[in-house]
């Protein structure tokens, strides 16, 4: 129905312009993000993808089409999110969504990219559910989900010596993901590993002392933590000033991305094994001509946001050559089994016809101090190819296709 | 036969012995009043006839039915109004509104949520506004009403239930020395015509003298004396004890 | 044993922290009656400039310690500005409408820390000499926190001296007993005023300032501390500053223990704690009844419309009705959003105008019919017709119970209950995996086929949402609303002519959670998906501005206040960046201009 509509304003001449010059017609991309809720993650992303935009289009666009984004503040709520789709859609003509950084509006997006039949890209939404159990033919996700950096993590965590495990993670549903996957798959990988304490403190409300205190008192031999930002940082003060990590490994999930390991300075952690982004030392050719320009441009070093911004428009220009065509149908074909390279400068990445789910590593590695600073080191890149579940697994997590 | 008999009432807030065996009786058509200095236990006394506080011993009958330690809203439902020192209407509403919210609310019918209540037969109310000569104030909001006139639409409200008992509080309170005699000659009146018994508590001993059949007269929290206004005024403990204050007030 | 004692050490600390922040909020509130939801702001404001200034200074203990002195007098001159700038401008205006300007100021502080301190996380130095640890009993306990509860401590024995020794303290106290007196005592009440906002926004800002050593800067420090802050106020009785000592203790105490035997319990603790306060003690630990009564002047009658109003209301009428077919898709997402809004604005004004309840927590009812829908059409693959009839009842009957206990208390106490409410609400539906989805929420919601064109839809969301609002309308001039009213304006005499109040507003109360009920429903198949947000504390939020902005005492406040809330933040949410500030903005102009709501702007005004 809202497609006649759609037609109907086009005849009516509303669109007239965007006809008469079909050839030139610029394809634009629907950008929703949590801009203002989510400021230190998103201001690095954004970033990037006005240089990942500027370079498309200075190279000539797509087949001569200038590449256009349009953003929109969801605010944090799915609610205004779902808004912004329909008015993306309906009044600035946007040929495609994408965005998304928390898990419910990246599903309330999905979900209405799939009632539209629109193409969605999610880039950094991490729930397991947008692509395995609610996942649709409209949306693919570009990062690893919480249960690709779980594998990653535990692979690491199966070669300690140790058996006693607490956890500690925020009360929602990627902490209880990320927990409920590190055990499951942990003690399938090491039997015997048992978990003595769980504290789920809510996210941006840590109660740190306590919290800290509560795992000191079950004396684990290791913690699997998840907390992050502001919650991690109180976190890693109280328990080293408690001295909660001493004679103690911790694994961390995303703590070795710049937007967590840098505002904690030079308290940050030393030797936890943790996921992240090495950006200063990642040297192969691609990587350091991204974040040459990159630096150059906004006087920073690139944050993973700023990876995850520059391959979502990588992938969405990848496809859009190859597709020859802004129809959703071809689109969406288009994107099943696409490969894209990623500033990474690692393997190329794939966004799998199975599942939707790109095959976008992240880098596991060892925390330590440089300076006055917390760095990665004795880090690899870890494939997201290597860490995703058998083809069989797969179709029963995600049952509808 | 009296409608209202009291027996024994007392009160303790604390240590402080309030109210210690109080015994009283109001008859259909009769005007009691009930005065003494401040602090004598008059309130406290008042405000356990009406439901607002529970006696610590004694018993409370209205027609022979004990009433003691019913909540307000059940004694009036008895057949009691009442009427406050310091008026309480709804001042949102208009004057009529008022009385039709009494009005409603005896015949059950208060909380009905589809019929407005401008489609509800104002003659009812109107007829006791107008006894009570308030009338013309009608669609005024109670809110910007002079005082005097407040005390007559309470009156008028607590009439609305057709009430065997009126239990005023200080009706006169704040008002002029005019209007006090016209008010409670109405209320004199009205009490008369319709059987219904009084019982108030006034500071204004003219109003007192003039229009109350018998007196009981509270000190410390005791009864110091009781009869017909001639011997209240003979009682030389009364000359002692409150008359002697009658100039503080 | 060890344990025990540091873990009640811990919680001593943030027993600590918390009392410093709701020190400031309950002084303010005890004398001004303001609540204040810029507390939390000030709070923020604080460890902001702290951090600016320890980081410029030296290192040392003069410089760390006299930078946090000096930005706690910075935000109590920040305070003083905005008390002086705004608030003291609207005493006079009704109940609670100052709490629609603290809030335009908690949007400005947002976007202005945003542009001045930048949007990363700041962590701050640790206080001079106070790194690292002592030993208790084994156990390493943080020296900063041992610090940290000497500080509380002195700050309550100094306030409690304050209040005790000085003339100030002796007004602080009789304006927080009765405020009527201090009239009489001819007491320069702006002065007071001024000196009260100034004595409370700096200790907001003492106590971020003493955070900078355990926690990070961020922009989310004004939201995560102001509901807890709210919480032991009302715990401690309002206006109470012992209260608020003994509620901070209890809450510390509660969350170090509670974490350890329930450790997923953190979203709700604090509200848990509060909701069996209120219900055992409605006044707080040691509140007490008159504190939270509100003198009003008397209200306005509420009127219907005059002909001429009238004639202005068919005709927006008419042309909601008579527009949709030329609009196009989007422009018809929104008119369905603005009738929802209309929906549950006066679905909340019910209870809070003619009721005289505020609710704080009004999104419980919303959330709760747009969750029954969504469940019945995801469990039993109900029909949107089924789900959108069923909701308004699964919404009333949660109104049935919560508002048993709700109705039953006054003034704040009552909101901060329903408040309480909606947060065990909300923290289900976020935590009950298996059924609600947890925050990931139940997807797939969509309207029935005849109704998933956008036309279709809007008139379905403008026949139910603008029909339940002319119900609402007829029910306040039906002999319940005036019941409501006569309730309100006087319990003595309400309770004199046989009303039960209790009853009127239980009532009041279901009907309105049920009308809140179908708001959400209708949402829920509009978007397509239900998420926790649906009944979170902003969506109660955006309701009772809606209604104060509208104006409390009109029939029509709800809906103008609706229809230019939604507006004003669909518009500014498309067009800026900044649209935080300049909503903001705007509450705080609209505030001075129209200290009676939008649709009080009339002659009547």
């Amino acid at each position: 129905m809202s497609v006649t509509r759609r037609a109907a304003i086009h005849a009516f001449g509303l669109a007239a312009p965007a006809i008469a010059h079909a050839q030139a017609e610029a394809i634009r991309i629907g950008e929703i993000n949590s801009y203002t809720s989510q400021p230190a993650f998103l201001a690095p992303y954004r970033n990037a993808w006005a240089l990942a935009l500027d370079e498309v289009n200075a190279a000539g666009g797509i087949h001569g089409r200038r590449l256009e984004t349009i953003f929109r503040d969801d605010a944090g709520r799915p609610e205004d999110a779902v808004r912004h789709a329909g008015e993306l859609i309906s009044n600035e003509r946007v040929h495609l969504l994408a965005g998304g950084f928390l898990s419910n509006v990246g599903l309330a997006l999905g979900d209405f990219a799939n009632q539209n039949r629109r193409l969605f890209v999610a880039s950094e939404p991490l729930t397991d559910a947008l692509v395995w159990a609610r996942g649709n033919p409209f949306t693919f996700r570009l990062r690893p989900s919480t249960y690709m950096q779980c594998a990653m993590l535990v692979e690491e965590a199966a070669k300690l010596p140790a058996r006693r495990w607490a956890t500690v993670a925020p009360n929602y549903e990627y902490g209880q993901s990320a927990v409920r996957w590190f055990k499951e798959l942990l003690t399938r990988a090491v039997p015997g590993t048992s978990f003595v304490a769980e504290q789920f403190p809510a996210l941006g409300r840590i109660d740190a002392g306590a919290t800290v205190q509560a795992l000191a008192g079950a004396n684990p031999e290791a913690i699997f933590n998840v907390t992050f930002g502001a919650d991690l940082t109180n976190f890693v003060r109280q328990g080293s000033t408690r001295g909660l990590f001493e004679r103690r490994r911790v694994v961390s999930m995303l703590t070795g991305e710049p937007e967590y390991l840098d505002p904690l300075g030079d308290e940050a952690p030393e030797n936890w094994i943790v996921s992240g982004y090495p950006a200063a030392d990642i040297n192969n050719p691609h990587h350091s001509r991204f974040r040459a320009a990159y630096t150059a441009r906004f006087r920073e070093a690139p944050k993973l946001g700023s990876v995850v911004a520059y391959d979502t428009v990588t992938a969405i220009t990848t496809m859009l050559k190859a597709a020859g065509s802004t129809g959703t149908d071809a689109m969406v074909q288009t994107m099943r089994g696409l490969k894209f390279p990623t500033a990474f400068g690692e393997n190329e990445v794939e966004f799998r016809a199975i599942d939707h789910q790109s095959t976008l590593g992240a880098y596991i590695g060892r925390t330590a101090l440089r300076g006055n600073r917390g760095v990665m080191v004795d880090w690899r890149y870890a494939d997201g190819r290597a860490y995703l579940p058998s083809d069989e697994v797969v179709r029963t997590l995600r049952p509808q296709g | 036969m009296s409608l209202l008999r009291v027996e024994g009432l007392h009160k303790s807030f604390g240590g402080v012995k309030a109210v210690q065996g109080v015994s009283l009786a109001v008859a259909a058509g009769e005007l009691l009043a009930l005065i003494g200095p401040n602090g004598a236990g008059k309130s406290t006394c008042f405000n356990m006839l009406n439901g607002q506080i529970r006696p610590d011993a004694g018993r409370v009958t209205l027609a022979g039915q004990d009433i003691t330690g019913l909540a307000p809203r059940a004694i009036w439902r008895l057949g009691v109004g009442r009427t406050f020192q310091i008026t309480a209407t709804f001042a949102s509403l208009s004057v009529l509104e008022n009385v039709q919210m009494a009005l409603l609310s005896h015949q059950r019918r208060l909380m009905r949520l589809w019929a407005p209540l401008s489609a509800e037969d104002p003659t009812p109310a109107l007829a006791l506004l107008e006894r009570l000569g308030m009338a013309e104030q009608a669609a005024r909001p109670c809110g910007v009403l002079a005082y005097g006139d407040l005390k007559r639409v309470e009156l008028a409200i607590a009439l609305a239930n057709n009430p065997r008992l009126l239990l005023m509080d200080e009706p006169t309170a704040g008002m002029a020395p005019a209007e006090r005699v016209a008010l409670m000659a109405l209320t004199a009146r009205i009490a008369r015509e319709s059987g219904i018994a009084v019982l108030f508590t006034e500071h204004d001993m003219d109003v007192v003298f003039t229009h109350a059949d018998r007196l009981l007269v509270l000190d410390r929290g005791r009864m110091l004396a009781e009869g017909s206004p001639e011997d209240v005024r003979a009682n030389p403990a009364v000359r002692e004890v409150y008359l002697g204050h009658e100039g503080r007030h | 044993m060890t344990q025990i004692l540091v873990q009640s050490l811990s919680g001593l600390a943030s027993a600590a922290s918390l009392f410093l922040v709701a020190a400031g909020l309950t002084v303010i509130f005890g004398v001004t009656r303001i609540v204040n939801f810029a507390h939390g702001s000030l709070y923020m404001l604080g460890a902001y400039i702290a951090y600016s200034l320890v980081t410029w200074l030296p290192r040392g203990h003069f410089p760390f310690w006299g930078g946090v002195l000096a930005a706690a007098l910075a935000v109590g001159l920040i305070g003083v500005v905005v008390e002086v700038l705004v608030l003291r401008r609207i005493y006079k205006a009704p109940e609670l409408f100052q709490l629609l300007a603290t809030f335009g100021v908690v949007l400005v502080v947002q976007d202005v820390a945003l542009a001045v301190w930048g949007a990363q996380d700041l962590l701050g130095p640790r206080a001079p000499g106070l790194r690292g640890a002592v030993d208790v009993m084994g156990e390493r306990f943080p020296l900063y926190d041992l610090v940290l509860i000497a500080i509380g401590g002195a700050i309550l024995l100094l306030l409690w001296l304050l209040f005790q020794r000085s003339r100030f303290g002796v007004l602080v106290r009789a304006a927080t007993a009765d405020r009527e007196m201090l009239g009489a005592l001819g007491v320069n009440q702006r002065r007071l005023f001024t000196g009260v906002f100034f004595l409370g926004s700096a200790l907001a800002g003492l106590a971020g300032a003493l955070q900078l050593p355990r926690e990070s800067v961020n922009l989310h420090m004004d939201m995560a501390i102001i509901s807890e802050a709210f919480v032991v106020v009302v715990v401690g009785g309002l206006g109470s500053l012992p209260g608020a000592a003994l509620a901070a203790l209890l809450i510390g105490q509660m969350q170090a223990f509670g974490i350890v035997l329930f450790p997923r319990i953190t979203l709700v603790l604090v509200f848990l704690v509060m909701a069996v306060v209120l219900v055992l003690r409605p006044y707080g630990l040691m509140g007490r009844a008159n504190a939270a009564a509100i003198v009003l002047p008397p209200e306005p009658p509420l009127r219907a419309l005059s002909p001429k109003g009238r004639a202005v209301a068919l005709a927006a009428l008419l042309l909601a009705i008579a527009l949709p077919p030329f609009l196009g898709d989007y422009a018809l997402v929104v008119l369905s959003e603005l009738a929802i809004a209309v929906l549950f604005a006066a679905s909340l004004h019910f209870i809070m105008g003619p009721g005289g309840m505020a609710s704080f927590g009004h999104a419980a009812y919303f959330g709760a019919g747009a969750y029954a829908a969504a469940l019945l059409v995801k469990h039993f693959a109900a029909p949107m017709e089924l789900g959108l009839l069923a909701a308004p009842f699964a919404a009333g009957l949660l109104g049935l119970v919560f508002g048993w206990f709700c109705v039953r208390l006054s003034g704040v106490y009552a909101a901060m209950l329903t408040l309480a409410f909606a947060q065990i609400a909300w923290s289900t539906a976020f935590q009950w995996v298996e059924v609600t989805g947890g925050d990931n929420g139940i997807l797939g919601v969509w309207p029935s086929a005849w109704a998933v064109p956008k036309l279709a839809y809007a008139y379905l969301s403008l026949a139910l949402c603008l029909g339940g609002a002319l119900l609402l309308r007829r029910a306040i001039f039906a002999p319940l609303g005036y019941a409501m009213r006569a309730q309100r304006d006087s319990p003595l005499r309400a309770e004199a002519i046989g009303i039960d109040a209790f009853r009127v507003r239980w009532l009041a109360f279901a009907i309105a959670a049920g009308f809140a009920g179908l708001a959400g429903a209708v949402f829920a198949f509009g978007k397509g998906s239900v998420f926790p947000t649906a009944m979170a504390i902003p969506r109660s939020v955006d309701a009772l501005l809606m209604v104060l902005l509208g104006g409390v005492q009109t029939v029509m406040g709800p809906l103008i206040g609706a229809l230019a809330y939604t507006g004003l933040h669909e518009q500014l949410l498309r067009v800026t960046q900044f649209w935080r500030a300049a909503l903001g903005a705007i509450i705080i102009g609209l505030v001075l201009f129209f200290p009676r709501g939008l649709a009080g702007m009339g002659p009547r005004a």
